[in-house]
């Protein structure tokens, strides 16, 4: 009985925070856009009764998908994110996983410092330190200056408003989302595993690709996952960051709602984005069965 | 030739050995875990390094396999210099206390990592694995992961590995640490057949002597970085030559006294002197120690009509081990001398029982004088 409550307890939070509230946004999905309060239709009227939820459900149709299948903006806005997330996953893996590796080869009696540092970012809001990177990297910024005084530079390089910035942005911000899951399973790696790969004809290179590598698989898939999911998303980088070319579909979906007050668009993107970041996730979550099993 | 000719090569000058350390030093910042090492070992020798825990058994292993350099001094391995050979080059190969299975491969895969990376060809690695996986019985589990199988069954495909290559010099550290005492037993005898059919020149580092002593064709002791003594397990048990490797390798009495004539060793007020060994004259007035195996002296309740040495006492304490019963009896002096017994018939009442005084003797050929 009690076993039973406390599985209850994340089954009730889904349904109450997610899927009741998904069900919601399907619904408006489905609806029109018109100009009232709220700013679509139909709108399900009880006191009808039976009539009532029968011209509601008639009402409901998929004209909204549709004009998202034709109009080539959305499409390109999807695509163009899966790209941006895709690059910036694989640069913070190329960033975080010296990093991590680092770590793991470190003094045990320094590891949890360096862990400490990993994590010390998180402490200070995410929107300050986004707005800080346009501090650094604007025109006038401190790279440009620094660069320029350096005599590297003549002119100014142009980073802010572009989809590099983006990158930077998305690989500062989610770098912690890397490092700590290939961290944690290089850590656990038994360093005689190497030694033995020397030993049986391996160089240290052919170790780490044939050793290391497939060892911290498990973690390196957690961290492109963690990064990935949030990053396709992403609105608050590609705004303030990127410039009007970065098309991303985060800032299409909250053009829509907020500057188009459509709302039934709005949530026909966001049904739609939902569907796309299902998939990597049940990707991942497979994986991490498959690592389970493996371990018993 | 003689067929039946024990297998010496250590007593041939002629015979060149397959590895020689030449004043071999290691140290680790102020540690010297390897101190001026002199060493032979001979082709299809089965050589054990037996000490303490931080005697430098590991590391003079590490080096073979080429983990650690030495600090000075010279590795041979068939007459080359090692220094300048990687790990990955050299025709050793090592079987880890922990065995350092890849989790992420199968018994089969593991077996060939070896033979991979030689770039030995498909057919030829097939049948290098099967023969392998048929020298250690675990052909069943060829497609099992490492988590999969038990860790007797581990060992073997640790101990397959390390041999697929066929290297000149196979390395153990530990092998049987990880056993249960039954399994390690009959592990040891396997190793045994798998040395002698292989012809593979083995090396095994280990702190259970018994392991040593039923394995190794030859021992080495070894303490704070330097041997004690080198010699065959009958060598190093019968004929120890210092008090440390006497005392490391099964029990023994340790009797200190000074030499009154070149077989007459006084070693108490009011005893007669003790006889000691025929062929190891003492310089007089030198002191010595004389070290008696506990197997070696006789209790009984009546003095032996005839014995070199001979001493009284009173039983202090019998520990039954079950095939032997050893006796800890107290001289008149206070020392306390141990002796043992086979139990040849089932003990319906104990031949003798605490505070019973009794006879111990020992032949004078029995005992090993010992420099003190």
């Amino acid at each position: 009985m009690r076993r039973a409550f406390l599985i209850c307890i994340p089954y009730f939070w889904l349904i109450a925070l997610f899927f009741i509230p998904f069900l919601i946004v399907v619904k408006i999905a489905l609806s029109d856009s018109m100009l009232s309060i709220p700013p679509y239709a139909p709108k399900l009227d009880i006191s009808a009764g039976w009539a009532g939820l029968k011209a509601f459900f008639a009402a409901l149709d998929f004209e909204n998908f549709t004009f998202l299948a034709e109009d080539d903006l959305y499409w390109k806005a999807y695509l163009s994110s899966v790209k941006i997330a895709a690059i910036s996953t694989l640069l913070t893996l190329l960033v975080g996983f010296p990093i991590a590796y680092g770590m793991a080869q470190s003094a045990p009696e320094w590891r949890p410092t360096l862990m400490m540092l990993v994590i010390l970012p998180f402490w200070t809001s995410f929107l300050i330190r986004v707005y800080a990177w346009i501090g650094i990297l604007s025109n006038e910024g401190f790279l440009n200056q620094f660069l320029m005084w350096l005599g590297i530079i003549s002119d100014p390089l142009i980073i802010l408003n572009t989809n590099t910035a983006v990158y930077i942005g998305i690989v500062y911000t989610y770098l912690p989302f890397m490092i700590l899951p290939i961290y944690a399973s290089l850590e656990k790696l038994d360093s005689s595993l190497l030694e033995a790969g020397q030993d049986l004809g391996c160089s240290r290179v052919s170790a780490f690709w044939l050793i290391t590598i497939p060892l911290s698989k498990a973690g390196i898939i957690a961290g492109c996952f963690l990064v990935f999911i949030p990053a396709l998303g992403e609105f608050v980088i590609p705004s303030l960051l990127g410039g009007s070319k970065t098309l991303m579909i985060g800032k299409v979906l909250w053009e829509e709602f907020f500057s188009n007050r459509d709302w039934p668009v709005a949530s026909a993107v966001a049904v739609i984005l939902l569907l796309l970041l299902i998939i990597p996730i049940i990707l991942f979550q497979r994986n991490e069965q498959k690592n389970r099993e493996a371990e018993q | 030739m003689n067929t039946q000719e024990p297998f010496a090569p250590w007593e041939n000058p002629a015979e060149i050995p397959l590895i020689q350390f030449k004043n071999v030093t290691k140290k680790f910042g102020d540690f010297t875990a390897i101190d001026g090492l002199n060493l032979d070992i001979y082709a299809r020798e089965f050589f054990a390094l037996l000490g303490p825990s931080g005697c430098g058994k590991t590391t003079l292993m590490r080096l073979l396999a080429g983990f650690e350099t030495p600090t000075s001094g010279q590795i041979t391995l068939g007459g080359t210099d090692l220094a300048p050979i990687p790990p990955n080059k050299r025709a050793v190969n090592m079987m880890f206390q922990s065995y350092a299975l890849f989790p992420h491969l199968s018994v089969a895969d593991n077996i060939a990592f070896g033979l991979k990376r030689s770039g030995v060809g498909r057919d030829a690695l097939q049948a290098r694995v099967d023969e392998m996986l048929k020298l250690v019985q675990l052909g069943k589990f060829a497609n099992r992961k490492p988590h999969q199988i038990s860790g007797g069954q581990r060992q073997r495909v640790a101990l397959a590995r390390s041999l697929a290559k066929a290297p000149k010099l196979l390395l153990l550290d530990e092998p049987l640490g990880a056993l249960d005492k039954k399994l390690r037993q009959e592990t040891q005898f396997e190793l045994m057949d798998i040395q002698e059919s292989t012809g593979t020149t083995f090396v095994i580092v280990t702190h259970d002597q018994e392991e040593a002593m039923t394995v190794a064709s030859r021992v080495a002791i070894m303490n704070h970085g330097k041997l004690e003594q080198i010699d065959t397990p009958d060598g190093i048990y019968e004929t120890p030559n210092s008090a440390y490797v006497a005392d490391f390798i099964g029990e023994v009495n340790l009797i200190q006294g000074r030499a009154t004539a070149p077989h007459h060793l006084d070693w108490a007020e009011g005893e007669i002197p003790l006889n000691t060994p025929e062929q190891s004259p003492m310089d007089q007035g030198r002191e010595y120690q004389l070290a008696i195996r506990p197997e070696k002296i006789n209790v009984t309740a009546q003095p032996p009509e005839k014995a070199d040495n001979l001493v009284q006492g009173q039983v202090l304490d019998i520990a039954y081990l079950g095939n032997l019963s050893t006796y800890h009896v107290k001289l008149k002096g206070g020392q306390i001398i141990k002796a043992q017994s086979a139990n040849s018939r089932r003990l319906s009442r104990r031949r003798f029982t605490w505070e019973d005084q009794v006879y111990l003797s020992w032949a004078a050929s029995a005992g090993v004088v010992l420099d003190k």
